[in-house]
């Protein structure tokens, strides 16, 4: 389940690329220090594996629906937990630049929910607990059974967090909670037997591949928390900043321009081509202040919510100027295809 | 059948929109990552219940289709495909806020249904934004921008490499699906043991190619470090454009210009 | 300098699975040399091609290139010299553009970007694929990679190039192409192949593996002729010598 950028706000969207950014610069260093060559092709390669598979279904028995392959847990099995993320996270990133799953500004979101639970959490705390230092296959049918549910459940309250605390959507968070946790034990159990089923087959047919997989390349999960604290602090840091930012200042823009220019407002000299502005809105009479802009200092409102308020004439106003847009906006475009067209 | 053809074939199709020659694909990929970026983060600031005020902001990908010759059909088919999860979500917003909004004569049209249109408003113009950036810039070029911007390099390489093969493996699980299907009668074998070994098959023959992968990497010289020649430039017209469009998201972000028109001609008309 | 650019003696390799694939094989090219290396499949020739530059080091034995014994320390000048082009060329081109990567191997070598930018427009264009610079490698033809793959590998200007089954899967003009860039070389050569009549046309001296060992090691024309030994190796008289039945009918 990919978060979409159009369920999230900026602070939410900011908060997971920056934790997922650093968690990126970290594993990427943690590579480094490896210096096993063998693995850029491997991952690339695994990562590629990842995304052919999730093309290929299988009708799930007595529903008639189909599943596939989420990858985060094979990918954590085979490689470990640095590489396995940076994987997963490519393969997101590809996903939302070509298939438009999730979108750039909800990849934050997408990288924590599908690699960071996967590699970080379920891998190192769940499977190799269950599987121990000699597999077998009752074992790694459990843990990446176990595993799988875990991170898919982590997951899936990721989405529903992100997308209570973006106040995009009306769902309420136990609503939600209510509707993702129960998909996603199924979609978990099916991952599960998946990735049990693969990673059982290649343990049977090239059992070295297992035992190359780093165990744990450099320490034990313990040395995980304080990198995992850290950029939840990270992530708290930086969504409450945007929030609070947001909130105390409804229109950012103007209070970063306040806070450049140490002006309230920008008071634009009168003449020249901003006073022919100021001079055409106050013609047109047109607030600049438009409503939904309280006035600073106000404890938290529902400010947006006055627009577009009950007021049958400026809702009439606001549907005839979307029309005119449009239209202006579709001349704009057919006018620039036709200049293409010339100058091509 | 042949869904993974398909997908291939998309993805394939647009990269191959990004080998043309228009003035969009001659700027700088820094600078249109970067504009898409500023763009995408000032659509999804306006609160809740914002529709007229996004409405302006279609003027950019609609600008960049009619520079850049990007297909629209093809945009639309594949934002259509990418739909369900926002339209999942956002349908409860009409279910769950009936509070009357706006009167629009005898409509009245509660919050739910305005917040809901906002969202596919989002929706349609963040994925397309997305969409035209590879369109118009081609991934490596994408990658190479984020490189410069301070990416990790592993992380940008391994993006180049699964990006690589993503095709080879492609076609490999094509046509294994394909034997799969010719020979699966009634659905009988399309179940889950046959898909485990095929995927198990699949992943060792993954193995063995990163194998031959990383001999064919040692015979050229490959020392664990990948080195590329792409110099990057920016010229005047890549900072114009940054700056223009990002000034015009900035304006449109703080003045709500589709509520000025419409509040003048009602003006006009009175 | 030697008088021999490759010298293999007595060499011994096993997989790490215990499969002993390579059982004492020893014979010596010298410079500009062009040799066919044909057998059946599984015979070992895949193998043995992978240690002329290293891929694999011998379990007993010994290679040497040129004055050079073959050993992790002498690795990159040898994989200098030698230049390996892989059976699939999907598993050479893995870089994002064709120019990328021609130029990774110089690159790797630590040229400055003018002559990485000269030794990439040269190895094309003798491969006559510079039209294919600015193409992402996934979106050509069969025979459009094997020649970017050869680029490839001639823009590190080896001494000797090695080829796995250069032919195969390639339709029969562009096999013919390839078979007449090939010929324009002045390299030594080493073709790993089933295709007898490309043995024929570029090679005067052909090497037979079976099982592991050198079954027979002289010139393509008699090599070609022995119907028993070909047979035994999985192999068959190149239609081109078996005479026309309809000229000459039995
Ligand atoms: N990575 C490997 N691990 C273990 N055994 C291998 C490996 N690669 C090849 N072999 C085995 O080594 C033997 C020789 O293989 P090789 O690829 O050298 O043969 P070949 O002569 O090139 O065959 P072909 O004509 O089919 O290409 C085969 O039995 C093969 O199964
Ligand atoms: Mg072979």
């Amino acid at each position: 389940m990919h978060m979409a950028d159009a369920l999230i706000s900026p602070a939410v969207g900011g908060a997971m690329w920056a934790a997922t950014a650093g968690l990126t610069v970290y594993s990427a260093r943690k590579l480094k220090q490896d210096m096993d060559d063998r693995k850029l092709p491997l991952m690339g390669v695994l990562g590629a594996f990842v995304f052919a598979a999730q093309m290929i279904n299988f009708t799930i028995p007595a529903t008639g629906s189909s599943g596939h392959l989420g990858g985060g847990m094979i990918l954590a099995i085979l490689l470990g937990p640095y590489a396995a993320f940076l994987t997963m996270a490519s393969v997101l990133t590809v996903q939302a630049l070509f298939f438009a799953d999730g979108g750039l500004l909800a990849l934050g979101c997408n990288i924590f929910n599908l690699g960071l639970f996967p590699c970080f959490i379920a891998y190192p705390f769940i499977y190799k607990k269950l599987v121990g230092e000699r597999p077998t296959q009752g074992r790694i049918l459990l843990g990446a059974m176990a595993a799988a549910i875990l991170s898919l459940q982590m997951g899936a309250f990721g989405v529903v967090g992100e997308t209570w605390f973006s106040g995009i959507s009306e769902l309420p968070f136990f609503t939600f909670m209510l509707l993702m946790q129960p998909i996603h034990l199924a979609i978990g159990v099916v991952e599960g037997l998946v990735t049990a089923t693969v990673v059982a087959f290649v343990w049977k047919a090239r059992p070295e591949i297992l035992e190359m997989a780093p165990p744990m390349a450099s320490g034990a999960p313990r040395s995980f928390k304080p990198v995992i604290l850290g950029l939840v602090a990270l992530a708290v840091f930086t969504g409450g900043f945007l929030s609070w930012f947001a909130s105390t200042h409804p229109d950012g823009l103007e209070w970063a321009i306040k806070g450049v220019t140490g002006k309230e407002e920008v008071q634009a000299p009168k003449t020249g081509a901003h006073g022919v502005l100021a001079a055409l809105q106050e013609k047109l009479a047109f607030l600049p202040d438009y409503d939904f802009r309280k006035p600073e200092g106000e404890p938290e409102a529902k400010k947006e919510e006055s627009w577009p308020d009950v007021n049958p004439g400026k809702s009439l106003a606001g549907v005839l100027g979307a029309v005119i847009t449009l239209l202006l906006v579709g001349a704009i475009g057919f006018g620039l295809k036709k200049y293409a067209g010339h100058h091509g | 059948m042949g869904t993974i053809e398909n997908s291939l074939y998309n993805i394939g199709y647009l990269e191959t929109l990004s080998y043309q020659a228009t003035p969009i694909h001659r700027l700088d990929p820094r600078v249109k990552l970067l504009t898409t970026m500023v763009f995408i983060v000032a659509v999804v600031s306006f609160p809740k219940y914002a529709v007229g005020s996004l409405i302006p902001f279609i003027l950019y990908p609609v600008a960049l289709i009619a520079l850049g010759n990007v297909p629209v059909g093809y945009l639309g088919k594949k934002i259509l495909i990418a739909a369900p999860f926002a339209v999942f979500i956002g349908i409860f917003n009409p279910l769950l806020d009936r509070q009357v909004m706006v009167h629009l004569g005898p409509l009245a049209i509660s919050g739910g249904w305005v917040s809901f249109a906002s969202i596919m408003l989002r929706f349609v113009l963040t994925v397309s934004a997305a969409l035209i950036l590879i369109a118009v810039t081609g991934f490596h070029q994408v990658c190479a921008a984020l490189e410069r911007l301070g990416m990790p390099r592993v992380f940008a390489l391994q993006l180049l490499f699964l990006y690589r093969y993503l095709f080879v493996l492609g076609g490999e699980a094509a046509r294994m699906v394909r034997a799969r299907a010719l020979r699966s009668f009634d659905g009988r074998g399309l179940g889950f043991g046959t898909y485990g070994s095929l995927l198990g098959h699949l992943l060792l023959r993954t193995l063995d190619r990163a194998q031959r992968l990383h001999l064919a990497m040692l015979s050229r010289g490959f020392d664990g470090e990948i080195r590329l020649l792409r110099p990057l430039r920016l010229h005047g017209r890549d900072v114009g454009f940054f700056l223009g469009w990002t000034g015009l998201f900035v304006l449109l972000r703080l003045y709500n210009i589709s509520q000025w028109w419409g509040t003048w001609v009602m003006g006009l008309v009175k | 300098m030697s008088h021999h650019i490759i010298d293999i003696d007595d060499l011994y390799y096993s997989y790490p699975d215990g499969n002993q694939v390579l059982k004492g094989i020893s014979f010596r090219i010298t410079h500009g040399e062009k040799v066919a290396l044909v057998g059946a499949n599984g015979a070992g020739k895949s193998t043995l091609l992978l240690q002329f530059n290293g891929c694999l080091l011998p379990e007993a034995g010994r290679v040497r290139i040129g004055e050079m014994p073959v050993t992790k320390k002498t690795l990159k000048h040898v994989r200098r010299t030698v230049g390996l082009i892989f059976q699939d060329p999907d598993d050479q081109l893995f870089m994002p553009m064709v120019y990328d990567d021609v130029a990774f191997g110089p690159l790797n070598l630590g040229l400055t970007p003018e002559e990485v930018d000269r030794q990439v427009m040269q190895a094309l264009a003798a491969v006559g694929a510079v039209h294919l610079k600015d193409r992402p490698p996934y979106h050509l033809s069969g025979g459009e990679k094997r020649a970017v793959a050869i680029a490839a590998v001639l823009s590190l200007a080896p001494a000797i190039l090695v080829m796995d089954e250069p032919s195969s899967n390639l339709d029969p003009k562009t096999r013919r192409q390839l078979i007449d860039l090939l010929k324009t070389f002045e390299h030594s050569l080493i073709i790993a192949t089933h295709d007898l009549d490309l043995v024929l046309d570029l090679c005067p001296r052909t090497l037979v593996l079976k099982e592991g060992r050198i079954a027979a090691d002289g010139p393509t024309r008699m090599i070609m002729q022995d119907e028993e030994l070909l047979a035994s190796c999985n192999l068959e008289k190149p239609l081109r010598l078996q005479g026309c039945p309809v000229c000459h009918p039995v």
